[in-house]
């Protein structure tokens, strides 16, 4: 064991009990703590005072820049850099435009989407303190644990322990950093 | 009652007697299973041995999808003049086959995104393998229109890239369309797909790594990217999930809209009706719907998935045959009525033609299989036999490629002109090239069943009653039960 310590982590057994001991440890003021769950618990987010995601920002700015594309595209290819007439039509139209830039929004959005996502979350990391731990073996199965890193202001190794106990957790553990 | 009487006395006596009782609904997973039943029993399917049946069933497909390789290969060492379309019908079955593939494909889209947008909570069993189903179609049907423009080697001037004289692709044609929407539509079901996977692969990534399978482990861990359940993630990521199913909703509808005005934009007699968007995506959602019962149905039996795949799920899958089917057999209906009302000779003649020209089989098999078949499901003693479901899911099948090759080849064999008619038949290249277009699909399903997830065990938990955090679902049968009480 390394002399540096990542944080603590405590095992839930139910959904409940880990919605509750998460709002425990929203209320007592800590910062840098996360919930390990095998699957999204809906609710979660508010007890632990998590705001609306940001990624519909991303998903925006890629739908604008996804239609204007198909819409430049079109101009300039059909209208400024070889203009011809084909079956009488005009240079340009937006209708006949749309279908293409129509799908470039929805390509475009669908990769700001992800991107956002994967940027947000901070991902790829293939490498984390939590991921080391014998836990995320059962965080990924059925059971569900709180994570509060040594980082955090409010961080004090007897005082955390003695939290996570009071809320319910079991079988805390050290994490290596 | 008499104890709560006294709290409720300003209303009168009959409103404590008659309450809105909540509408029950049926278990998404049966038999009370845990959450860790649920890991152990989809990941139990890739980290078992390979059993016969697999390895039966791979080698047979791969051969059938050999018919494939070498009908491509014919084609391009000889010419397209290898496969039977010639003047008139100079879009036949390769068309044909696009148009049913890319329909096939539609199902899954629609179970992940529309249902998902519906809040259908029963889409979770079933929409991993169904978007599977899509990419692998969608790959199927790309095989087709590359195909069919002869020199295969000059595809790319599809792509907007100015060729050699400096000229750009003409944007006003729907073949161009085309030609965006199935290249997003397959990029986009395959990021929807691989985000949806995330989870999952996490999920292996450790199982194996506690096996001892350091290889499985790598490799599932590379594309988990480091997935460790995180709720700040989870927060990101249904968020993500939420959007790629709003756009994926436009985008399903769009694809076979779209697909559509390949024929609705021409002039032809037969094709050239506002009613093919909404039409062709009814019918791409009926055929897509009975390929994911043609699937599901033997994969749960095979694997046991009976507590996942239950009858409120086949029975839901049902009654969107039904429901897709029946409005299939209304645009019939309303074609062939407004080729009468419409008053144009050319439009009647098209329409008198499918039914009783030389064509009449096809028209004919297609109205058995899509409009008599579906109506099977109106019953529920039909909706419980599984294997009679199963059988009707190939008519279905069956039926929307007939409907495909209907459109398409009664118009053009019948156009304008008398002096110009023909009567089209499939070479052997063409019927090879088609037939194994299925085993590229069996590969390529069989493959995923064995390597990756056929069903998303981090949604099928969050829709379990032990997964809500005020202990139990608000709207499962303990609230019907409470009600009661």
């Amino acid at each position: 064991m390394s002399a540096k310590s990542y944080g603590l982590i405590a095992t839930f057994e139910t959904t409940p009990s880990v919605y509750h001991a998460a709002e425990q440890v929203r209320d007592a003021g800590y910062k840098n703590w996360d919930c390990i769950t095998p699957f999204p618990v809906h609710g979660l987010d508010k007890a632990m005072g998590l705001g609306r995601s940001k990624v519909p920002r991303f998903s925006l700015c890629g739908g604008i820049l996804g239609f204007t594309t198909g819409m430049s595209l079109i101009i300039y290819t059909s209208y400024f850099n070889y203009p011809l007439i084909v079956g009488g039509k005009p240079y340009f139209s937006p209708l006949f435009a749309f279908p293409v830039s129509y799908e470039l929004t929805i390509l475009f959005t669908a990769f700001a989407t992800i991107g956002g996502m994967l940027f947000l979350n901070g991902l790829p990391m293939h490498y984390h303190p939590v991921l080391k731990s014998d836990k995320i073996l059962s965080g990924m199965d059925d059971k569900f644990h709180i994570v509060i890193e040594s980082s955090d202001p409010k961080f004090n190794l007897a005082q955390t322990k003695a939290l996570l106990e009071k809320a319910g957790g079991k079988d805390i553990q050290e994490l290596e950093a | 009652m008499a104890a709560h009487a006294h709290s409720t006395a300003a209303q009168p006596a009959i409103l404590n007697e008659v309450k809105p009782t909540p509408f029950p609904r049926a278990t998404l997973v049966e038999n009370n299973r845990s959450f860790g039943w649920v890991t152990d029993k989809i990941s139990g399917i890739i980290e078992g041995k390979t059993p016969t049946w697999w390895w039966v069933c791979f080698v047979l497909a791969c051969c059938v999808a050999s018919f494939t390789v070498a009908g491509i290969t014919y084609l391009v060492s000889t010419g397209v003049g290898v496969w039977g379309h010639a003047n008139p019908v100079n879009w036949a079955w390769d068309i044909v086959n696009f148009v049913f593939w890319i329909g096939i494909g539609h199902a899954g889209t629609l179970i992940s995104a529309i249902l998902c947008l519906l809040r259908q909570k029963w889409r979770t069993s079933i929409n991993r393998a169904a978007e599977a189903m899509t990419i692998f179609a969608v790959v199927c049907a790309g095989i087709f229109p590359v195909f069919h423009v002869g020199r295969v080697w000059f595809a790319w001037y599809l792509f907007p890239i100015p060729n050699s004289n400096d000229i750009w692709q003409n944007y006003r044609s729907p073949l161009e369309w085309d030609v965006f929407a199935v290249s997003t539509y397959g990029t986009v079901s395959v990021l929807f797909w691989y985000v949806g996977l995330l989870p999952d692969l996490a999920v292996l990534r450790d199982r194996f790594f506690k096996a001892g399978n350091k290889v499985r482990s790598f490799c599932y861990g590379f594309f988990a990217l480091g997935w460790r359940g995180s709720n700040r993630h989870w927060s990101n990521y249904e968020m993500a999930y939420l959007i790629l199913a709003g756009v994926s909703t436009p985008l399903v509808l769009s694809v076979h809209t779209i697909v559509s005005f390949d024929f609705a934009v021409s002039l032809l007699p037969g094709w050239h009706t506002t009613i093919f968007p909404p039409y062709f995506v009814a019918g791409a959602i009926f055929s897509g719907f009975g390929m994911v019962l043609t699937l599901m149905l033997p994969l749960r039996a095979i694997y046991g998935l009976q507590d996942l795949i239950t009858q409120y799920h086949i029975d839901c899958m049902c009654k969107i045959v039904l429901a897709t089917g029946t409005i299939v057999g209304y645009a019939y209906g309303m074609e062939f009525f407004i080729a009468w009302y419409g008053a144009n000779p050319n439009e009647g003649f098209a329409f008198i033609n499918r039914a009783f020209g030389h064509y009449a089989w096809a028209y004919w098999i297609m109205i058995s299989c899509n409009v008599i078949t579906p109506q099977f499901f109106w019953f529920k003693k039909v909706r419980e036999n599984t294997s009679f479901v199963w059988i009707l899911s190939i008519f279905v099948n069956v039926g929307m490629w007939f409907e495909r090759f209907v459109i398409i080849v009664t118009s053009l064999a019948r156009d304008f002109l008398p002096s110009s008619w023909g009567y089209y038949s499939p070479s052997i290249v063409e019927i090879f090239t088609f037939f194994g277009t299925f085993g590229v699909f069996s590969v390529l399903f069989l493959l995923f069943i064995r390597f990756l997830p056929v069903m998303p065990m981090a949604e099928i938990k969050s829709v379990m009653p032990q997964a809500d955090v005020h202990g139990h679902d608000d709207h499962g049968t303990d609230a019907l039960a409470k009600a009661h009480h």
